[in-house]
């Protein structure tokens, strides 16, 4: 048995950023990594620009709860302009993780969220990222990144598999090469925030 | 087929397996049907149904299938389309959801008293108004006694391993009618999860060819189909189907276990979790299994005997297998994932309450609705229903009304 199995994760972004995509990258390459998996979007009409959500599950067992993530072992938000619209904390087990597009890892919006003192917070620039290679803004790449640093379940090179894989089917592969990059660009560019848990549980 | 990537990976019977792929509900089925390729799909594309006939339109679009992709106007058409193409001793198969399937409810009777033996893949949503796209089993009930044989499954690997079994009941000399492979809406269609695939060649194989006898208006034919049939004998006709659906029962076990043999994953009638040693049971349908169990597996750490039986031939219903199950167990609670209105119990408690009343020392029932317009099905929901089923075998007294469970 994997102690860090099985992992729940839940995403937030808006309609036109990835979220959909990138759930179902991270659970081909769970697939890849020998596990079971699953990716769920959140039920509901989409439209471009609003609050969206989808959840991703891995284990060593085939899943029986197709159902949203109440209880996440990882929260990945896609926005940050989200945090204080969607409570994207809500329900993060205690040692859990939370990783955040931003430019700015000082921003006030982080000061909001409200974590406690086990729970970890990684911070990238995945708009940057993929505005610069990907020439849009379609953060969830990089941000996979991210999760393969910051949770160590599956590495960069199964994810990277996963991202050739799915995307060749329908991308040119100059795009495909380019999220490639920026996979590994968020990889290299995250950044753990000590200093809000610190502030935060001070305040808790 | 292009997506399938052979790893060599051998199972136990020595055949190729195909590595496993990371898709959902309605790609596993369309997986299937490409396999399959049959002569004819004619659909309309309807949410939560859609992934299934894009992937197949893709298919076709890459000259991966040989079938006729029909894109045909409205779901009335769809099923009309397959019923010609079926009578013409083509194989075709058609798929769509909730409102969708009331728009074909007519041709729904046509294709079965016609005795065509067309595969639908039904994914199971509500009905309007008010305007929901979500997943519950008003659909399902609203087919039920139109002479198809349903099975309902759990997982997209479930859906796909139905689809790849649905022809082969149909087909039968014995059967000769359509078939729904329903799989839930959403739960079902859109949850990417590790599918198992066979190869090809073994789909085909088993799926084998259809071969229309007498049946096909094809040159040299002499049959007809759908004529006049006033009060001469229409009712026999009738009649016959009750036989059809009857030996459909035995072609369905024979196939599922012939399946199970290649694939290694048995499927049943009815599939029966920790029901030996039951004191108290659930009954369901679909993908809501998962979090029963799940309730189940915590209700048991509390020292209560509770089982689950599910029911994946939902017509023919069948009695004899749900009998058997429910032996000696006191009290059972069915989950009911639809309303009918004005009846004295919902489908499956209709179901239940007639497959049971015979029995020497019948379970006592109680209904619970639950789930409707996508509501979500925690297991904290089944875990009320099973204490309020411990309740009810304690006092021994059945409730007139069903309960509405996780309703505001």
């Amino acid at each position: 048995m994997d102690k860090r199995l099985p992992i729940e994760v839940r995403w937030h972004g808006r309609g036109g950023q990835g979220v959909v995509t990138a759930s179902r990258i991270l659970a081909s390459a769970a697939l890849k990594g020998g596990y079971y998996l699953q990716s769920l979007p959140d039920f509901g009409a989409e439209r471009s620009g609003a609050p969206i959500a989808a959840y991703t599950r891995i284990s060593e067992t085939p899943p029986i709860d197709r159902g949203p993530v109440y209880e996440p072992d990882a929260v990945i938000v896609l926005d940050a302009s989200l945090i204080g619209q969607v409570d994207v904390e809500t329900g993060l087990v205690d040692d859990g993780t939370i990783i955040v597009n931003t430019a700015n890892p000082d921003s006030p919006a982080l000061r909001r969220l409200k974590l406690k003192p086990g729970q970890q917070l990684w911070t990238v620039d995945a708009s940057k990222i993929a505005i610069e290679l990907i020439k849009r803004n379609v953060p969830n790449t990089p941000i996979l990144g991210v999760f393969a640093r910051s949770v160590p379940v599956l590495d960069i090179d199964t994810m990277s598999q996963a991202i050739d894989e799915l995307m060749s089917e329908t991308f040119p592969p100059n795009i495909v090469e380019a999220n490639l990059k920026a996979l590994r660009l968020g990889h290299d560019q995250a950044q753990e925030i000590q200093a809000i848990e610190v502030e935060v549980s001070a305040n808790a | 087929m292009t997506i399938v990537q052979n790893l060599g990976q051998k199972s136990e019977s020595g055949i190729q397996l195909p590595a496993p792929q990371a898709i959902n509900g309605g790609e596993a089925v369309a997986y299937a049907m490409g396999q399959i390729d049959p002569e004819v799909v004619a659909a309309y594309p309807i949410t939560p149904q859609t992934f299934i006939i894009e992937k197949f339109s893709e298919y076709v679009a890459d000259g991966t299938v040989n079938s006729e992709y029909i894109n045909v106007e409205s779901e009335h058409a769809a099923m009309s389309a397959c019923v010609g193409a079926t009578a013409a001793g083509g194989r075709s198969q058609t798929a769509t959801s909730g409102p969708g399937l009331a728009l074909m409810y007519e041709m729904l009777w046509v294709a079965s008293g016609m005795r065509l033996p067309i595969v639908m893949h039904l994914c199971s949503r509500s009905f309007s108004a008010p305007l929901n796209i979500l997943c519950d089993h008003s659909d399902v009930m609203g087919m039920r006694e139109s002479s198809w044989p349903m099975l309902i499954g759990a997982s997209p690997q479930e859906a796909y391993d139905q689809a790849v079994v649905m022809p082969t009941i149909a087909e039968n000399k014995s059967v000769l009618l359509p078939v729904a492979n329903v799989l839930d809406g959403f739960t079902v269609t859109h949850s990417v999860e590790r599918v198992e695939v066979l190869p090809d060649e073994v789909v085909k194989e088993f799926a084998g060819e259809y071969e229309p006898d007498i049946w096909a208006l094809q040159p040299g034919s002499t049959a007809t189909f759908g004529t006049l049939d006033a009060n001469d004998f229409y009712f026999e006709h009738k009649r016959q189907q009750v036989e059809a659906m009857k030996n459909s029962l035995e072609v369905v076990r024979t196939q599922l276990n012939a399946f199970g043999e290649i694939s290694g994953r048995p499927m049943n009638l009815v599939e029966e979790y920790l029901l030996d040693d039951a004191e108290v049971a659930l009954v369901v349908l679909g993908s809501s299994e998962g979090m029963v169990r799940a309730a189940i597996d915590q209700a048991r750490k509390d020292g209560i005997k509770v089982g689950m039986l599910r029911i994946r031939l939902f017509r023919p219903f069948p009695v004899q297998d749900v009998r058997k199950a429910l032996e000696g167990i006191g009290a059972v609670g069915v989950l009911d994932r639809a309303i009918a209105f004005g009846t004295p119990g919902n489908g499956l408690m209709q179901d239940l309450a007639t497959s049971t009343r015979t029995m020497p020392d019948r379970p006592l029932l109680m209904d619970f609705v639950y789930g409707l317009g996508g509501r979500a099905t925690p297991k904290q929901l089944f875990r009320q229903a099973i204490d309020q089923v411990v309740t009810m075998n304690e006092s021994r007294v059945e409730p007139d009304e069903p309960a509405y469970l996780g309703l505001k």
